[in-house]
């Protein structure tokens, strides 16, 4: 672990110097840099989640999503830059701004020898909240996330899902107006993965403003309002999933191939179709077409000219995967790649 | 300030409650002391010479001070673990007082470090170990004996930030402290060594500490060594206590 220097200590209660606000947004990050030794984890990100929406951060391993939360949530100061969240700055407000938000990480943080209900009801006193109160919310929790059957029983026997609802119920104890999920499905089976989902649609419903991190495109596409795309500590593109698919450049035209050895020459046949080069992936060639209209036509006219057989042809509107692809130049996550750690930690 | 205390407490209620259930870190401070015990008054006792005490009242006070130091240990692995397992970022999100988190757990071993020493004279009074001084002397003996195992818990709190794993943890602990303990007049008269180990022996403030414990148990003449082995105590905590939280600051803001 890279020795850096020691924060300063925050000065709870102190006087709070009056800042300019950044936004009106529930979260405002301008110029953000962060340096770990040579490694630039962050040059210079900008980002505004508006009050009551979802801004998921996606992108690789390493791309700089969890040191941006790490700073949003006081655990780490930035090198340069301003962050703020409600109007209270990260640093400065430090103590303050810990009152206000929730933080769930990849991790699971919970104490896997303390029951479900000493975890949260440790987490509520640690709030300032007495003992009966935090035990009483705790339970509350509990019920909410289903784990009420398993209130008395030490988290080490919980099921990874479990542990993450655990964790995600240890973040919103003092119903925090903002939260932050680093990674919050990672590692899990595809029915806690909804489950999950499910709530952090609830709590947005409920108004909870939420930034959350993620490598996997459906999830962003699924409950981000708007989406930044992160890569080597930069903000690539950010919008809407819709304005993100728009960028690559409208209709994905699909080619299966009888035979394989004819991918290259149908790319050279489709290749003046589009203003970026069609990629080739075994016996699928895809182009992206500026109109709908008559592309196939024109497609399948352009592969019988050229002597090309065509097993299927298909016109669809591209995946945040091939927003990630057309940005970044690689897939989101590489095959086969195990999870690992967000950026030095 | 009403905030680390109550904070402190918390996290202490949390390093207690948990430890029962975790039954090997309980072996540690219950079976492990008085199988030492055992082995030293029956397997060594017999072969090692103690002018004016019997072996099982000059070991007791050495064993006992031996044992409180390594009391500690839980307090390294659990550092450890919490810091790989991201508690240490909840907790550092969260708007607690930020020295609760080494307080509560060092504080935690206070109460472990009691059991353990009460579990150990206990067993030495059973196998014929007895106070020759009166009961404020004993009484100033456990508070040393306590003061001295809090001291060591924080070397072991800075100890268990410095290293990556638990495991390393446990094993730096072991290979840092265990030494100490023997090349001391614990076990052995201290005169019985070679020259070197003798001369590191006699400042160590192992020796220091044990002398100081057999004079407040024992009524053996080392009255000057109570107050230097209280003072090492503080020293111990004076040095280890800033360091811990100094680097308990850089490696959570990691």
């Amino acid at each position: 672990m890279p020795t850096r220097p020691a924060a300063p200590t925050p000065q709870a209660g102190g006087a709070p110097v009056a800042g300019e606000a950044l936004s009106d947004a529930a979260v405002s990050v301008r110029g953000l840099a962060k340096s770990y030794g040579d490694v630039r984890a962050l040059v210079g990100v900008d980002l505004d989640v508006a009050p009551g929406t979802v801004l998921g951060l996606l992108g690789p391993n390493g791309a700089g999503k969890t040191t941006i939360i790490r700073i949003l949530t006081t655990l780490l100061k930035p090198d340069a830059g301003a962050a703020q969240v409600l109007g209270l700055d990260v640093v400065r407000d430090a103590a303050r701004l810990r009152q206000q938000i929730g933080l769930a990480g990849q991790y699971a943080a919970v104490d896997e020898n303390l029951t479900g209900l000493e975890n949260l009801t440790m987490v509520g006193r640690l709030y300032g909240r007495r003992r009966a109160a935090a035990k009483r919310r705790g339970r509350q929790l509990l019920e909410r996330f289903e784990l009420l059957d398993a209130a008395d029983r030490p988290a080490k026997t919980y099921s990874g899902g479990m542990r993450r609802r655990l964790d995600l119920a240890a973040a919103l104890v003092a119903e925090p107006p903002v939260l932050f999920l680093d990674e919050p499905t990672t590692g899990l089976d595809p029915r806690s993965r909804l489950q999950l989902w499910e709530t952090i649609e609830l709590l947005v419903t409920e108004g909870t403003t939420v930034l959350l991190t993620t490598q996997y495109l459906d999830e962003a596409d699924r409950l981000a309002t708007e989406i930044a795309v992160i890569d080597h500590g930069r903000v690539l593109a950010s919008g809407t999933p819709d304005q993100l698919k728009d960028r690559v450049g409208g209709e994905r035209l699909e080619v299966r191939l009888e035979e394989v050895g004819q991918a290259g020459t149908a790319a050279r046949a489709l290749s003046t179709m589009s203003d970026e080069p069609p990629t080739v992936e075994g016996d699928m060639v895809v182009v992206g077409v500026r109109r709908r209209d008559g592309a196939i036509v024109d497609a399948v006219r352009r592969l019988d000219d050229a002597g090309v057989g065509v097993d299927d042809i298909t016109l669809r509107r591209p995946t945040l995967d091939d927003v990630f692809l057309a940005l970044t130049g690689h897939a989101a996550v590489a095959d086969g790649a195990p999870p690992a750690v967000d950026g030095p930690a | 300030m009403r905030r680390l205390v109550t904070d402190t407490m918390v996290i202490a209620e949390r390093n207690l409650v948990r430890l029962p259930r975790a039954p090997e870190l309980l072996l540690a401070f219950t079976v492990q002391p008085i199988m030492f015990l055992l082995l030293f008054r029956y397997v060594f006792g017999g072969a090692i010479r103690t002018p004016g005490y019997s072996y099982v009242d000059y070991l007791v006070p050495g064993i006992t001070v031996q044992n409180i130091a390594f009391g500690g240990f839980v307090t390294a692995i659990g550092l450890n673990e919490d810091l790989h397992k991201g508690l240490i970022d909840r907790f550092r999100a969260l708007p607690m007082a930020r020295a609760a988190v080494l307080a509560g757990r060092t504080s935690a071993d206070i109460l472990t470090n009691a059991l353990s020493a009460t579990i150990l004279v206990v067993t030495g009074l059973i196998i014929g170990f007895s106070f020759h001084t009166n009961l404020s002397e004993a009484v100033a003996g456990f508070g040393l004996l306590m003061l001295f195992g809090y001291a060591f818990s924080w070397v072991f709190a800075y100890l268990g930030m410095l290293v990556s794993t638990p495991e390393a943890a446990n094993s730096v602990g072991f290979i840092a402290v265990f030494p100490l303990t023997f090349i001391s007049s614990a076990f052995v008269p201290v005169q019985s060594m070679p020259e070197p180990l003798r001369a590191f022996a006699e400042v160590n403030p192992f020796t220091i500490t044990v002398d100081a414990m057999r004079s407040l148990w024992l009524g053996a003449p080392a009255k000057g060594d109570v107050w230097e082995a209280f003072a090492w105590a503080l020293a111990i905590i004076a040095v280890f206590a800033p360091l811990a939280v100094a680097r308990y600051r850089r490696a959570a803001s990691g």
